[in-house]
């Protein structure tokens, strides 16, 4: 449903002083800038859905700057807030704002919020607020919870939210939907905009910006369309296509050439290990010393602000990112997008390739560089599926309970509240429409008092409810608590990087040599745990040798040597989406598209066909063969990498009861191997297994339970969880460091013994929900075992097959999932051992070391 | 490769030895001192899950319950003749007077027929009151002492606490953190027995200078076994 068009008569539409501003910069306002003041006017929701560089941020501000103009003094209040998810894009929105208001000579005041403002003027603008004031999702939370929030808000006409798109679908969306409903019932006039790239389901966001019980269901929808269809071409190459891996590498020559031809090129890589990999490359051949520049999500804050400032200057010729620049400041000077390897969903290829050229009348240009022989197909579904249209789908999570637990005691520190009213407030918000009464009772006991069926800690309450039926907190240090606490962005434990030569001593101990040298970034802990002092990583361009980890820094050299000894660093690796897989298991089953697929990849589907079987559409391809003394069973699902290592656990375990003695398992995209001791193939033969069985639906009961409760993966979202709910402090976890000493709180400890004595504590729930949408793929797998039930293709062979080779190389790439750690500490243990009784070399007989003295 | 099948042999509970008296290493995190049927554990932290509370983070209040569980099933093994905790057995002051009387009474249960020794610790440096057993501020076992904080230099025969030791190695690329029993074979460092007890690196500076150079074991608690990890495969956290 389109929204009703402006009145065609623009001229009463602007008031005189902005028709004549527009018409001196010789514009005319679009029409969907008219359209969107017109909702404004009848005080209508809406939203607003656009390309980048149309104009979107004007058209939001447009109707409150016009409101502001004509009628109203500055200094009685706060009138429009704009939420991005980007401090930078808050700074950068000011900025091209005060352009228009001094050139028109507005009497408003504009004025940004966030993590950076000083506390003065943070203090000051409580107490005089602007008229605009441009912020992020957290600070707006903190308003809310500030004692003088009644106060604040109440004056508040419009809200205006960026970047819709990325925020709804997360943690920081149900925060700032949560606050939204705040403001709303401080300031009943409130109206909102969102600003949102094309998505697939508009109707999600449409009931994302409105309050039900105010009347309309949906916001107005306002939608920008058209614009020159992208141009989008896979990379081909001469050069022989690797089997697997993700480097790209064969094809850099060729990508440095288009850079050379470009103004401006952007390169975007999915991970960090590809981003720096792809950097390292490029300067490896770049003998006009081009500036080429590095960006991802770990380079020093400071560097990175660095290089955004050299790309918004022009100063550079290409920059080698992750999705840490899919939103942010558009530039206008990039005319190349380069993907490497799979952008593995169309939605993010076309919102990235959107970020070459600005012009809605010209095409932007991007190139896909397939990594491997089986990328090729998924780049040219990707394609498909972006000139097509398809946008991919966002499942829709419920509103996580640990933030609603964060919110509800930061109402409390703002004012004392009603539950009732709460509680009708929470449920008119999308994320957390479907909560039931019973649940939200919970996550209030939870907030005042932990929420357990003991109730030991009832004279500890955070908040009470006094005699006058409303909810207080119980002192001011909840609120500073609290305070301290705000935001559901959990950093994973970092720690520096720095350049620095150290120094050991006779005792052992090691420090510092000299003054620490330049602090290049952060990494994250679990990454280092897997290294030795001595090995090589890549980081920030440069191979690194790790030297020593003091405090919470580790130490580290520039090496010589060619090729990192830890190749691993994977940082944001997405899953293939639903419709590019469809897309790939389109092209596979129709042996009439493959001309377009080069003749590597084309042979390679041929050897396929005739050892075995090309996947079909509608069935399900279960291949099983020997190789190097063990059996394997290789199945192509497609998709994607977490639901197909969920799977690959519940198989192993399935497996094991069935006696196939399985001994480990690898994901990919498209694929999933499992490998182990029994012959697979003869027990099927022998009616000892049933493939319809081992995918049977059922696995999603016990076998899942006792899985994820036992898994790392859920420890991890449990300590996320009681973080933003604010069963541990983030301060307290991270104090552990600062004091190079103790031993604070370990959440797998809380976990253990949570799990144990109520499995069912609200806590449990926010962390299993979180698990289920995320990082297991649950919904994706429970589709998938509907889908192919009855409907499993079965191979037996005699040797690896041609679509196996991919997968089977990615074994030992990845750390093995769900092993017992008794077995891996008892491994760690004997190869010392083994290595402890062997002779040292050039001595004979030395005598067995220290501690089996002891024995 | 005798001493190799032998390390395998006991490997579940192994013995340790220190100054000639022989101690068998309970995945639990427990020393059992057979001749004497003594059963070592240090930094219970009773009541830490409410010490928290009481400052606003409500942390499941089963700790005590648990880790009481816990000892209850050593003792269920053992049957020891006397209980030696070697202190911070409460995580604060207030602690006893915390404790659920469901809890108390579990305490009581487990001290009735055997002799019980509260160490007293920086976190518990009083008596706790209403909990039974004797106090004091460190004992001598045949040659060993124990006490809760480990002191400065070397000490033989010293059994100790205080520093919550746990070892982290790196197997087949995945890191693994466990508690462990921390020895160089003239004296050990016990893991911290408390349900909600974090853990410090025995590659922390706290544990300099107090294990002879190079020869540093990490007892590893598994699920069901104590792995000897030697000092030069440890990793810093």
């Amino acid at each position: 449903m389109l929204a009703p068009e402006p009145s065609p008569d623009t001229q009463t539409a602007l008031p005189d002083r902005f028709a004549s501003w527009f018409a001196g910069r010789g514009w005319a306002p679009r029409s969907h800038q008219l359209a969107l003041l017109a909702h404004a006017r009848e005080k209508r929701d809406a939203l607003l859905i656009a390309p980048t560089g149309a104009g979107k941020t004007l058209a939001g501000f447009l109707p409150s700057l016009i409101e502001l103009a004509d009628g109203r003094e500055t200094g009685e209040g706060l009138h429009t807030i704009y939420v991005s998810p980007l401090k930078a894009l808050a700074v950068d929105v000011a900025r091209n704002l005060t352009a228009p208001v001094a050139e028109m000579g507005l009497p408003i005041r504009i004025e940004g919020r966030t993590g950076d403002t000083p506390a003065g003027r943070r203090k000051r603008q409580k107490q005089h607020p602007p008229d605009m004031l441009l912020t992020t999702p957290e600070q707006l939370a903190l308003l809310i919870g500030d004692p003088g929030a009644a106060r604040l808000f109440e004056t508040v006409r419009r809200v205006v939210v960026d970047e819709l798109h990325a925020l709804a679908p997360t943690k920081r969306g149900d925060q700032l939907a949560l606050a939204l409903a705040r403001i709303r019932a401080l300031a009943p006039d409130v109206v909102t905009v969102g600003l949102s790239a094309t998505v697939r389901a508009p109707a999600e966001l449409r009931r994302w910006l409105v309050d039900p019980r105010r009347g309309a269901p949906l916001a107005e929808l306002v939608e920008i369309t058209g614009g020159a269809a992208p141009d989008i071409t896979v990379h081909e190459t001469d050069e022989r296509l690797p089997w697997s891996g993700h480097g790209g590498r064969h094809a850099m020559a060729e990508i440095y050439e288009a850079i050379r031809r470009h103004k401006t090129t952007l390169l975007f890589a999915n991970t960090r290990a590809q981003a720096e990999l792809t950097f390292q490359e490029l300067w490896r051949i770049n003998e006009d010393t081009l500036p080429i520049a590095l960006h991802h999500g770990s380079l020093d804050v400071g560097q990175r602000r660095k290089v955004e400032a050299a790309m918004a200057e022009g100063r550079l010729k290409a920059i080698v990112a992750t999705s840490t620049l899919d939103l942010g400041i558009d530039w206008g000077d990039v005319d190349l997008v380069v993907h490497m390897s799979s952008p593995k969903g169309a939605s993010r290829l076309l919102q990235r390739t959107g970020r070459a050229n600005h012009r809605l009348d010209e095409p932007s240009k991007a190139i896909i560089v397939p990594a491997n022989r089986f990328e090729v197909l998924e780049c040219e579904a990707a394609r498909d599926a972006a000139l097509a249209g398809d946008q991919d789908a966002e499942a829709v999570k419920p509103g996580g309970l640990d933030v609603l637990a964060q919110h509800i005691l930061g109402v409390a520190c703002g004012t004392p509240f009603d539950e009732d009213d709460l509680f009708a407030e929470v449920v008119s918000t999308a994320p957390y429409a479907a909560l039931d009464r019973k649940t939200f009772d919970d996550v209030i006991q939870f907030v005042a008092t932990g929420g357990y069926a003991l109730k030991s800690y009832d004279r500890f309450a955070k908040i009470r409810r006094t005699p006058d039926g409303l909810w207080r907190v119980s002192n001011p240090s909840v609120a500073q608590a609290w305070r301290m606490n705000v935001g559901t962005i959990i950093e994973a434990s970092s720690l520096k990087v720095r350049m620095g030569r150290v120094r050991r001593t006779a005792a052992g101990a090691v420090n510092p040599a000299g003054y620490g040298g330049r602090l290049i970034g952060e990494i994250e802990e679990y990454f280092v745990e897997t290294m030795t002092p001595g090995d090589t990583f890549m980081f920030g361009g440069e191979i690194l040798k790790y030297e020593a980890l003091i405090e919470n820094e580790i130490y580290v050299s520039r090496s010589n040597s060619e090729a990192p000894k830890v190749p691993t660093y994977v940082g944001g690796r997405m899953p293939l989406t639903t419709g590019v897989a469809a897309r790939v298991r389109a092209i596979l089953d129709d042996p009439s598209q493959w001309t377009r697929l080069p003749t590597q990849t084309r042979e390679w589907l041929g050897f396929q066909q005739e050892r075995s079987v090309i996947p079909d559409r509608e069935k399900l391809l279960v291949e099983t063969f020997p190789r190097a003394g063990k059996y394997f069973l290789v199945t192509y699902p497609f998709e994607g990498r977490l639901a197909h290592q969920t799977l690959g656990m519940l198989m192993t375990r399935r497996l094991e009861r069935a006696h196939a003695r399985p001994l480990g398992f690898v994901a990919s995209d498209h694929a999933l191997a499992i490998w182990g001791l029994g012959d697979v193939s003869a027990m099927i033969a022998g009616d000892l297994l049933s493939l319809d069985q081992l995918f049977d639906e059922d696995m999603l009961g016990d076998d899942l339970e006792a899985w994820l409760a036992e898994s790392s993966l859920m420890k991890r979202t449990f300590r996320n969880c009681a973080i933003i709910a604010g069963l541990i402090e983030r301060n307290v976890i991270g104090a552990k460091r600062k004091t190079g000493r103790q031993v604070t709180m370990s959440t797998d400890l809380v976990y253990d013994v949570l799990r144990r004595h109520e499995p069912d504590h609200v806590l449990l729930r926010a962390a299993y929900q979180d698990a289920a949408g995320g990082l297991i793929d649950l919904w994706r797998v429970a589709d998938f075992l509907k889908r192919v039930k009855q409907h499993i293709e079965h191979r037996p062979l005699d040797r690896v097959s041609p679509l196996a080779i991919p997968i089977l190389l990615e074994v030992g790439r990845e750390p093995v999932y769900g092993a017992a750690q008794d077995a891996l500490l008892r491994e760690a243990a004997e190869t010392l051992v083994e290595e402890a009784m062997g002779p040292l070399p050039g001595t004979k007989g030395a005598g067995p070391p220290g501690f089996l003295r002891s024995l | 490769m005798i001493l190799s099948a032998l390390l395998r042999a006991d490997e579940i509970e192994p013995t340790l030895s220190v100054c000639g008296v022989a101690l068998v290493a309970h995945p639990a995190g427990a020393l059992y001192e057979p001749s004497s049927g003594a059963l070592v554990l240090a930094d219970l932290h009773l009541e830490k899950g409410s010490s928290f509370a009481r400052r606003g983070q409500m942390l499941p209040p089963y700790d005590t319950a648990t880790t009481l569980g816990r000892l209850a099933r050593l003792v269920d093994v053992y049957r020891p003749r006397v209980v030696i905790a070697l202190g911070d057995s409460f995580h604060d002051r207030g602690g006893p007077a915390r404790l659920t009387d469901a809890d108390r009474g579990a305490l009581t249960a487990l001290q009735r027929g055997r002799d019980w020794i509260w160490i007293s610790g920086n976190h518990d440096p009083e008596p706790p009151a209403g909990c039974g057993g004797e106090t004091a501020a460190e004992m001598a076992l045949g040659p060993l002492a124990l006490r809760h904080e480990p002191t400065a230099g070397a000490r033989r025969g010293e059994i100790a606490g205080h520093l919550h030791p746990v070892a982290r190695i790196a197997v087949r690329g995945r890191g693994l953190r466990r508690r462990c029993f921390a020895t160089d074979g003239a004296r050990i460092v016990l893991p911290a027995f408390g349900a909600y007890a974090g853990g410090l690196n025995v590659r922390d500076a706290a544990f300099g200078g107090l294990f002879a150079p190079g020869a540093l074991t990490a007892w590893m608690l598994g699920e069901t076994g104590v792995y000897a990890i030697a000092g030069g495969a440890l990793r810093p956290d």
